[in-house]
């Protein structure tokens, strides 16, 4: 689809959301540093058009498992950063109350059953919950958020055989940054595109340029379809890169600068901002506007987490069981 | 009340509780058309279909996967891993994710799954297929432990299991499934966790005995008897929760404590209940803290050698005698 067949208020969401994606990552980047946020982060700058341009095809009952780099999936599922911000600020008001941080972050309520702090761990739960809409007939979908590296874990091989065998509605989205962690994809899989290994679980496998919000939309949304009407699932892997570490800190000593910067001129977010401008012909006044808002938002996230309360050290104790049996189980 | 077969009995449970509730679902190796290899999900498939009793290829990590994953989503699976030595193989899902999914959450999923999977040794099955790796789960919080040992018992737990809103590991051990007992037919009977059952009343020596280890221990108390010593037959039911007051309270009568498990000595489940009495009942207690277990080496096939690893009716009898007989 041309991007002038899209009606405008579609391009605004998609642009707004890898805005605020992008936004968010380098305020909590920010406040980390400012000491606000107490625990690792494992930024998705640069791979804003992967978690928004596919989270954009699903619908609000659909679901989504996340990985440790999850803070752009979660928004683009609808997350609300001030919940999201104090989770990584560690404080009751957070998503989690303070127990889960970056890498768990969850809302049941929006269909995201969490980040994940394994690599490839949130696969099979995905599959779990597709399992269960095929069962109760249900048209729901799970999508699967990971990496290239996820794509080497047993749980990988496990899950896509399972959603192959039994027509599972289920996408597996495959984020290839073209590192797992600090090595080189060339380094840990002896295939570049990991999308042909979609052939054997008799699944389709599709590649996308990762860094095109529209065509990962696209093939989402396709994807999304065809799960819906029993078609199964499909891997879909997007070509992204990523442009801070693997963890904030990393020294990044596995890559060249010329890489990076060439990457930059491929930038999702800046790059599909010329193209609503020069290409679907939107006035900048209302991108600046909705890049105001989007500030505005940040600025009330922050000092939401800011000014929330850090959690009583005895509520450590809670919510381990559904039933603790009368305190027995501790 | 009936007389059935520990076997018998968790068929049963699944059969009622798959009937009461459409979310219960059934999902493992070979648990659809073979009917299980230990036979115990029988014609579940026929009864309820291929969608909601599903045979799943060789792949551990999926079945805990998708069990969680269907979980999160309203079901309620049983998952059934067919030895408890191929835990390990799902080892990220059940310890990284099943057990720790509502706490990482901060209370808001619910992940009501029950592993069955089975435990002990049946003989000649050698080093991976014979292990009793209860304990390992033990140090997971999250996770919940039932060990039943009865026919009753399995039913009862299992209930409870599928019913509540933990994940359960559920132990059946290969040699009980054969066992008979009476179990109450009520289709509500369950047996609450972290409630323990005082087999055999005695005020000489206390014996905790663990899932497989009943018989056993039973036929050991037997023999004391014969001498004259009077030994009470502790069984926990549940590792996690622990009834530690019962323990307590039966070790107070005595003075004395022989805990026997399958499993291997060196941190098994005996060392956090002998852990537990020396930090809450060591007042009461007139000798040391005794576990017969197995040996620490892996599970061997020759029989002799395999008998000499496990703990036998003689090993029990031993060590309470011995605790019962010390000078003080």
């Amino acid at each position: 689809m041309a991007i002038t067949d899209y009606p405008d208020e579609k391009l605004l969401h998609l642009y707004r959301q890898m805005y605020l994606v992008r936004e968010f990552e380098l305020r909590a980047i920010n406040e980390r540093r400012a000491g606000l946020i107490p625990g690792f982060i494992h930024s998705c700058v640069g791979q804003e058009a992967t978690a928004v341009g596919a989270c954009a095809a699903l619908e609000p009952t659909d679901v989504i498992t996340s990985t440790h780099r999850g803070h752009g999936h979660l928004i683009a599922k609808g997350g609300e950063p001030k919940y999201m911000m104090a989770e990584l600020a560690a404080r009751t008001t957070g998503y989690c109350g303070g127990k889960g941080g970056s890498l768990h972050m969850s809302d049941f309520n929006l269909g995201i059953l969490g980040a994940n702090g394994i690599v490839g761990g949130g696969i099979p739960i995905a599959v779990g919950a597709a399992l269960a809409f095929q069962q109760r007939k249900e048209p729901r979908v799970a999508l699967s958020f990971f990496g290239d590296g996820a794509a080497n874990e047993g749980a990988f091989h496990e899950a896509l055989n399972l959603a192959g065998l039994w027509k599972l509605p289920v996408i597996f989205f495959c984020e290839n940054n073209l590192y797992g962690e600090g090595t080189p994809q060339a380094k840990q899989a002896p295939v570049a595109d990991l999308a042909i290994r979609a052939a054997g679980y008799a699944m389709p496998g599709v590649i996308v340029d990762g860094n095109d919000v529209l065509a990962v939309y696209e093939a989402t949304k396709a994807a999304a379809d065809r799960a819906r009407a029993g078609g199964g699932p499909t891997l879909i892997e997007g070509k992204t890169y990523r442009y801070r570490g693997h963890y904030e800190g990393d020294p990044m000593v596995y890559r060249s600068k010329e890489e990076m910067e060439a990457w930059k001129l491929r930038d999702p977010v800046t790059g599909f901002r010329a193209r609503l401008l020069a290409e679907a012909g939107l006035a900048e006044e209302k991108l600046h506007a909705l890049e105001a808002e989007v500030q505005a938002m940040l600025d009330t996230a922050v000092a939401f987490a800011a000014a929330s309360p850090k959690p009583q050290p005895q509520t450590a104790l809670e919510g381990v069981y559904g039933d603790t049996d009368g305190g027995l189980v501790f | 009340m009936r007389t059935i077969t520990y076997s018998q009995a968790i068929y049963e449970t699944m059969r009622e509780e798959m009937a009461r509730d459409p979310n219960v679902i059934l999902i493992g190796e070979d648990v659809g058309t073979f009917g299980g290899v230990w036979g115990v999900s029988s014609d579940l498939m026929k009864l309820f279909g291929e969608d909601r009793v599903r045979d799943t290829p060789i792949s551990e990590t999926a079945i805990i996967g998708a069990a969680l994953g269907a979980a999160m989503m309203g079901l309620r699976p049983i998952a059934e891993i067919m030895f408890g030595d191929f835990l390990p193989v799902a080892g990220d899902q059940l310890v990284n994710q099943l057990a720790k999914a509502r706490y990482m959450s901060g209370g808001k999923a619910k992940v009501p799954v029950t592993v069955r999977v089975t435990t002990g040794a049946p003989g000649s099955a050698a080093a991976q297929h014979s292990q009793s790796p209860e304990g390992w789960y033990m140090n997971v919080p999250g996770l919940k432990i039932a060990v039943p040992a009865t026919p009753a018992d399995a039913k009862g737990l299992l209930r409870t299991a599928i019913r509540g809103e933990d994940p359960v590991l559920f132990f059946e051990h290969k040699m009980l499934y054969a066992t008979k007992g009476e179990v109450p037919e009520d289709p509500d009977f369950a047996v609450p966790f972290g409630q323990a059952a005082i087999r055999r009343e005695g005020h000489d020596v206390t014996i905790v005995a663990i899932g497989g280890m009943l018989p056993k221990a039973l036929e050991a108390a037997d023999m004391l008897a014969r001498e004259g010593i009077a030994a009470e037959i502790v069984d926990p039911r549940t590792l996690v929760p622990l009834d530690k007051a019962t323990i307590i309270a039966s070790v107070h009568k005595t003075g004395r404590v022989v805990i026997v498990h399958e499993a291997h000595k060196r941190l098994g489940p005996g060392a956090e209940i002998a852990a537990m009495l020396a930090e809450e009942a060591i007042g009461y207690l007139d000798g040391p803290i005794v576990r017969v277990a197995a040996k620490n080496v892996p599970l061997p096939y020759s029989p002799e050698l395999e008998n000499f690893v496990l703990p036998q009716t003689q090993d029990i009898a031993e060590a309470a005698r011995g605790l019962a007989t010390r000078k003080l």
